[in-house]
């Protein structure tokens, strides 16, 4: 997907970047369970230059808005650079917590990988493998 | 005694129900010092309270003793030591039945090591009465909330007193709610010589306990990065710990097992359920994962080092469980075609009928597995389903409305939508809801009490 350029006297400014969509999945790998009625979602960059990408785009807002309907709390966000990761809490995401939940997925080992369904923009030129 | 130049703790079981080989794995593939295991989850308790109160030789994992009958010869032959959390509520009765196993099979002189005291359910009126109010720590109710209801209490004792009945001896050491951190650090205290103000050294060992709490997890099981390269899950090599007196650790596994360690299998370990990673909070030091350092060292072997802690709090941590209510959970299997809409339609009917019966309920919940059970929500349908799995589950106080749900489930079989199956398991049936009470209590109001005795 394209930026919209903006356009000056007849050029496009020179400073816009291409970006496209790429799933989460291509750029990182996560492990997620539980706290109480919290599901916790460790997003670890698949590569180091991966690592700013996540932190500038995959904010506590935009994975709060990408839960939607799951998670009825806040989502906090903590960062660890020393692991290129970033842990997430979603607050109220389990249907009460591990032993009161009815759900299947009553401990959230698969939120990891709902939160890996996430589209973010990159720039084009990024080389995802 | 003269000083180790390093330990070797290996981890072989991560959860009351891991695989039932590792811990024999551990002992008898390479070189093992300590082998720690972890049985305890927050409810837990709750159960062995019950059993306990049927019979008071019982309150401890069961499942331990076919383990320890198991690797009891190579343990006493290698003077491996043993650290579980599996005593659970009875720590001396799981003890006693340990003696009898070494009686029969003829070791002499074992020393076995129990650490108590943290089960404070006996302790519930005198610790309220005494202005203690054991506040649930996440809502902030009262426990007198839930009081009548409570079925087990316990606090989370840590590494020290694990570290004081090895120091007197113990080759086994069970103890109550130990935390899971607290069996793999222990060990490090006790022969390396680290006081209580070594934070750095004891969030170290602490951040390898959380490595090795969660067994096979960090050396290849559940590993999301590349799972389809993991070799030979079938001999997965449980993690092993080894680790220095200066608080340099190396997380590995024995030669010629399958599985893998790698910084990535580390590092999706050390994001597993944890909150804020500077503050992980342990009795004995609040350890920050944003300082650990990891570093490939070799086929299957990574360095794990630089970290920091900072003092605990005044405070430990406390467990407790009460009965909350009824819930019961059935499925049913619907095929193509339209699987999806008769699961759909099932659900529907379902609910209808209840309602129609008067029944209400806390909770009505509903899956379609194969559908959204994992993603909810965020699952898109992408072709048309096979089949599916309709899961449905209801939680409330009305012990009746729970035991109407099973009854109204099965019938949809010639009541509803066609082509269902999967009903083989008969009527689903209430069951209780043990609700967890997390709360904190100030570490001047109890004690851990250790006691070694030898046959």
């Amino acid at each position: 997907m394209l930026n919209p350029p903006t356009i000056f006297g007849g050029f496009i400014e020179r400073n816009f970047v291409e970006m496209k969509k790429v799933q989460l999945l291509k750029l990182a790998h996560a492990r997620s369970g539980d706290k109480g009625d919290a599901s916790n979602v460790g997003l670890i960059a698949r590569k180091p230059e991966y690592y700013p990408i996540l932190k500038e785009k995959v904010t506590a807002d935009v994975v709060k808005k990408h839960f939607t309907g799951i998670c009825k709390g806040k989502v906090e966000r903590f960062e660890l650079p020393n692991l290129y990761a970033l842990n997430f809490l979603l607050h109220e995401a389990l249907g009460g917590g591990g032993t009161v939940s009815l759900r299947n997925d009553a401990q959230g080992k698969t939120m990891s990988t709902a939160l890996l369904r996430l589209e973010i923009d990159v720039p084009d030129e990024l080389v995802i493998e | 005694m003269r000083q180790k130049e390093f330990i070797r703790i290996a981890s072989g079981q991560g959860y009351w129900g891991d695989l039932p080989q590792a811990p024999y794995w551990q002992v008898s593939k390479g070189q093992t010092d300590y082998l720690v295991m972890d049985y305890l989850a927050e409810v837990t308790m709750s159960i062995l309270q019950k059993q306990k109160s049927r019979d008071p030789k019982l309150g401890y994992a069961k499942d331990l003793l076919s383990v320890i009958e198991k690797i009891l010869p190579l343990v006493v032959e290698k003077n491996i030591k043993v650290i579980t959390n599996g005593g659970g509520v009875n720590p001396q009765a799981c003890r006693d039945a340990i003696f009898e196993i070494a009686k029969k099979a003829g070791v002499k002189g074992l020393k076995i090591g129990v650490v108590y005291g943290d089960d404070i359910y006996g302790r519930i009126d005198e610790l309220l009465g005494s202005g203690i109010d054991l506040k649930n720590m996440d809502t902030g109710d009262s426990l007198r909330t839930v009081r009548d209801r409570l079925q087990s209490a316990n606090v989370y004792f840590g590494a020290f007193p694990i570290a004081e009945a090895l120091r007197q001896g113990a080759q086994i050491v069970l103890t109550g709610r130990a935390t899971d951190t607290g069996l793999t650090l222990a060990p490090m205290i006790y022969e390396f010589g680290w006081n209580e103000q070594e934070f750095d050294k004891l969030a170290a060992g602490i951040i390898a306990g959380h490595i090795l709490e969660c067994g096979g997890q960090s050396s290849g099981g559940n590993y999301l990065k590349d799972w389809k390269n993991v070799p030979d899950l079938a001999n997965i090599g449980f993690p092993i710990a080894e680790a220095y007196p200066d608080a340099t650790i190396y997380i590995t596994k024995h030669n010629g097992t399958g599985g893998l360690v790698s910084v990535d299998t580390i590092k999706e370990q050390l994001l597993y359920e944890i909150g804020d990673p500077r503050e992980y909070i342990t009795p004995e030091v609040i350890a920050d994962f944003t300082s650990v350092k990891l570093e490939s060292a070799g086929d299957n072997r990574v360095k794990v080092f630089d970290i920091k802690g900072k003092p605990p709090t005044e405070f430990y941590k406390v467990s407790m469980a009460y009965s909350d209510g009824y819930y019961a959970i059935g499925t049913l299997t619907y095929g193509w075609p339209d699987a999806l809409e008769k699961a759909q339609a099932a659900d529907k009917i379902m609910r209808q009928r209840l309602k129609n019966l008067g029944f209400e309920y806390d909770e009505f919940h509903t899956e379609f597995l194969g559908y959204n059970s994992c993603h909810g929500p965020l699952s898109p349908v992408t072709s048309e389903l096979n089949e599916v799995v309709l899961r449905v589950a209801v939680r409330g106080n009305d012990h009746d409305a729970v035991d109407a749900f099973g009854r109204q489930l099965v019938p949809l079989v010639l009541t509803g939508p066609p082509t269902v199956t999967g009903f083989g398991g008969g009527r689903p049936k209430p069951q209780d809801v043990v609700a967890y009470w997390p709360s904190l209590i100030s570490k001047t109001a109890v004690k851990p009490i250790v006691e070694v005795t030898q046959i």
